[in-house]
């Protein structure tokens, strides 16, 4: 009877409560200084503290919000923070990659020397004396750098232009047929074989040929080229493809050959694109270690002949720094020499990635849609 | 008659067109016979593994008992690998596509994509040098603890090299291949499937249940084959994290190899028949990622009027 009286608001069976909008943030203060309590007992340190947080604070957040918003809501809760989680896990290896590679490598770049001598007599009795009397590191990555950029430029220009009209064929001359969808098919089984496998291909190609243990740069630009290729491919026909029929019909009314059309308007217009890819491409070969190791050999000299003798590149000179340092007893150097190669390395491909993007931005063609 | 020099010219840019076409179709068909080229001479090169009698292979054994161990190994690393890597994307390509704000997405897209830009040589050297000392008190405690599990078995090795390492290094480099294709397919979902979902009063995570994975399955899946192509392929990040040995079923001890390490780490030192030996073991690789790939892509074409992943 009281209730005719007193109209309290009777809440629907359907609805249920919610967590207040600050919920999240209550969560995470209380689980960062019971992570933090927690860690104090067993001994602190900064990773372990973030992980134990992390799981105090999906705990608590999924717990409080079941027993208010019920399973659903809680669920969904769950799932949010897992896949957080998993984008934060993702960070991890990535940002400490980075650190590692600047932490060890500023102190290699900043030798005098390093960008511009080679490892031409530096023997492992210097690197005894730099470690015991604290002299200079001596040696550099100059003939790796060298042998990096004549094999990719290479590789690159026996890439681009195999790419370019293979692309060319599929979307101007292919028609769908059967041929050109065989080589689509093969260019994206390409895209997959291993990069090893790249380069035991061109060095047995070349063992044939050539003679067998035949190892000079041009062997492993064309190891490079058969995992640049597919690449080349697959970013320029997506380019290619994209150029407004109009333009083609165009050309067409005006009575322009079809080679023509292809040189003087498909191209041109899609030159951001394709430039753009190409240098994407760039930036995946140039860091290969593997082709280039079974066909190129080692060198500690510089080699200005990409057809003839051992060559080094940047990515085998780490390896070999690492795996099998110049002086065996004293390490560091050639440990220190390889991370700042690997630095010099990752700079030149975050270079080219940058690159890509601006052709890609500042090239684009006109096109007012 | 008038037209004479309309036609002679016609000739020409006909000349043109001959040349540019064929050139077009020679380039395209260079590829299939560089394909076709790869696996015959590495065939050729390898037949002297194969005949070779059994007792100058390494081992002593034969090409097939030198062989199935490191066949075994990079199975092993490879499926680390992706265990660890396939939740992990799927869970960075949902939080880009579906929770995170829209004007931060493209910008986490290429944070991820920098993942993919580091080169492999520098994944092993981190893996060696970071990973594996700061995993190693992780190996102890999983050797005292679930060392009842024929896996986890010890003692652990001291310096942290083992396949486990392999793996979470190769899981690393699989992550943003899985990631990017499976972003691309979630952001193709349908967006009034979407809506719809939630207009029933979905929550979010039913939605996604509902909508986005079972119209990404295909997807996912060819997503993570590429993914087991690329790590089974991967060199560097075990020949400099893996201290190698025999096959071991413990993936906390140092031991097991992968075939592309094999290579790397044997070929430039190899003449004669090691050399025949090696490149017999590419072309095992080369056949099972030749494999995985096209049961990749007859996937993702089975699926093409769905899916955007190519």
């Amino acid at each position: 009877m009281t209730s005719t009286l007193t109209p309290t608001r009777k809440r629907s069976a359907l609805t249920k409560g919610q967590l207040p909008k600050a919920a999240p943030y209550i969560v995470l203060v209380v689980a960062l200084i019971l992570g933090a309590a927690i860690l104090a007992l067993i001994g602190f340190n900064a990773f372990g503290w973030g992980v134990v947080s992390a799981l105090l604070f999906t705990v608590g957040l999924v717990s409080w919000s079941g027993a208010v918003e019920g399973s659903r809501k809680a669920k969904d809760k769950l799932v949010t923070c897992l896949v957080v989680g998993a984008f934060l896990v993702a960070l991890l290896p990535l940002i400490s990659v980075i650190w590692t590679v600047l932490v060890n490598g500023i102190p290699g770049i900043v030798t005098p020397g390093f960008l511009g001598n080679s490892m031409n007599g530096v023997t492992g009795a210097f690197d005894n004396k730099s470690v015991e009397e604290g002299t200079p590191v001596l040696g550099g990555i100059y003939h790796a750098l060298l042998g990096t950029i004549q094999i990719t430029l290479l590789a690159t220009v026996i890439s681009v232009p195999v790419g370019l009209l293979t692309a060319i064929y599929l979307v101007e001359y292919g028609n769908d047929g059967r041929l050109a969808r065989a080589i689509t098919f093969f260019v994206d089984v390409m895209t997959g074989i291993p990069s090893i496998v790249a380069g035991l291909f061109a060095a047995a190609f070349f063992f044939a040929v050539v003679g067998p243990g035949t190892k000079t740069g041009a062997v492993a630009a064309v190891a490079l080229s058969v995992l640049m290729i597919p690449v080349v491919v697959r970013s320029s026909e997506e380019m290619l493809k994209i150029v407004p029929n109009e333009l083609r019909e165009a050309a067409y009314a005006l009575g322009v050959r079809k080679w023509r059309t292809i040189l003087k308007v498909v191209i041109p217009t899609a030159i951001s694109g394709i430039a753009s890819g190409v240098t994407l491409a760039i930036a995946r070969v140039i860091g290969e270690t593997a082709p280039i190791l079974v066909t190129a050999g080692f060198a500690t000299n510089i080699n200005n002949n990409v057809f003839g003798g051992w060559m080094a590149s940047l990515p085998t000179f780490i390896y070999t720094q690492i795996l099998n340092p110049t002086s065996p007893s004293n390490p560091d150097p050639s440990t220190q020499r390889a991370w700042g190669a690997a630095l010099v390395l990752i700079i030149l491909v975050m270079i080219l990635n940058l690159g890509a993007r601006l052709i890609a931005k500042l090239f684009a063609p006109k096109i007012s849609r | 008659m008038t037209a004479t020099s309309l036609t002679s010219s016609q000739g020409a840019g006909r000349a043109g067109d001959k040349i540019f076409s064929g050139a077009a179709l020679a380039a395209g068909c260079l590829i299939l016979a560089v394909l076709f080229g790869v696996a015959l001479f590495l065939v050729v090169q390898a037949i002297p593994a194969f005949v070779a009698p059994a007792e100058d292979i390494q081992g002593g054994e034969g090409f097939f008992s030198y062989i199935w161990p490191i066949v075994i190994g990079t199975l092993i690393a490879a499926v680390i690998a992706l265990v660890i890597a396939t939740p992990v994307a799927i869970g960075v390509a949902l939080f880009i596509s579906h929770f995170a704000p829209r004007q931060l997405a493209s910008g986490l897209g290429y944070v991820v994509d920098l993942l993919a830009a580091i080169p492999s040589v520098v994944y092993g050297a981190w893996g060696a040098a970071v990973l594996a000392k700061e995993i190693t008190p992780v190996y102890n405690w999983l050797a005292d603890n679930m060392g009842w599990l024929p896996i986890f078995a010890g003692p652990a090795s001291a310096t942290g090299k083992t396949i486990l390492t392999a793996g979470i290094v190769l899981a690393v480099m699989v992550l943003p291949i899985i990631t990017s294709l499976t972003r691309e397919i979630f952001l193709q979902t349908p967006k009034l499937h979407e809506e719809a979902a939630l207009a029933l009063g979905a929550t979010r995570w039913e939605m996604i249940k509902m909508t986005v994975l079972p119209f990404a399955r295909p997807g996912i899946i060819s997503a993570v084959m590429l993914g087991l192509g690329r790590a089974l392929g991967e060199t560097m990040a075990v020949a400099l994290v893996l201290s190698s040995g025999a096959l071991t079923a413990s993936l906390i001890q140092s031991g097991n190899q992968t075939i592309a390490a094999e290579i790397a780490l044997n070929f430039p030192e190899a003449s004669g028949l090691k050399v025949s030996t090696l490149i017999a073991a590419g072309l095992v690789l080369f056949v099972i990622t030749l494999a995985v790939n096209m049961v990749a892509r007859w996937i993702i074409g089975r699926h093409k009027e769905f899916s955007g992943a190519n």
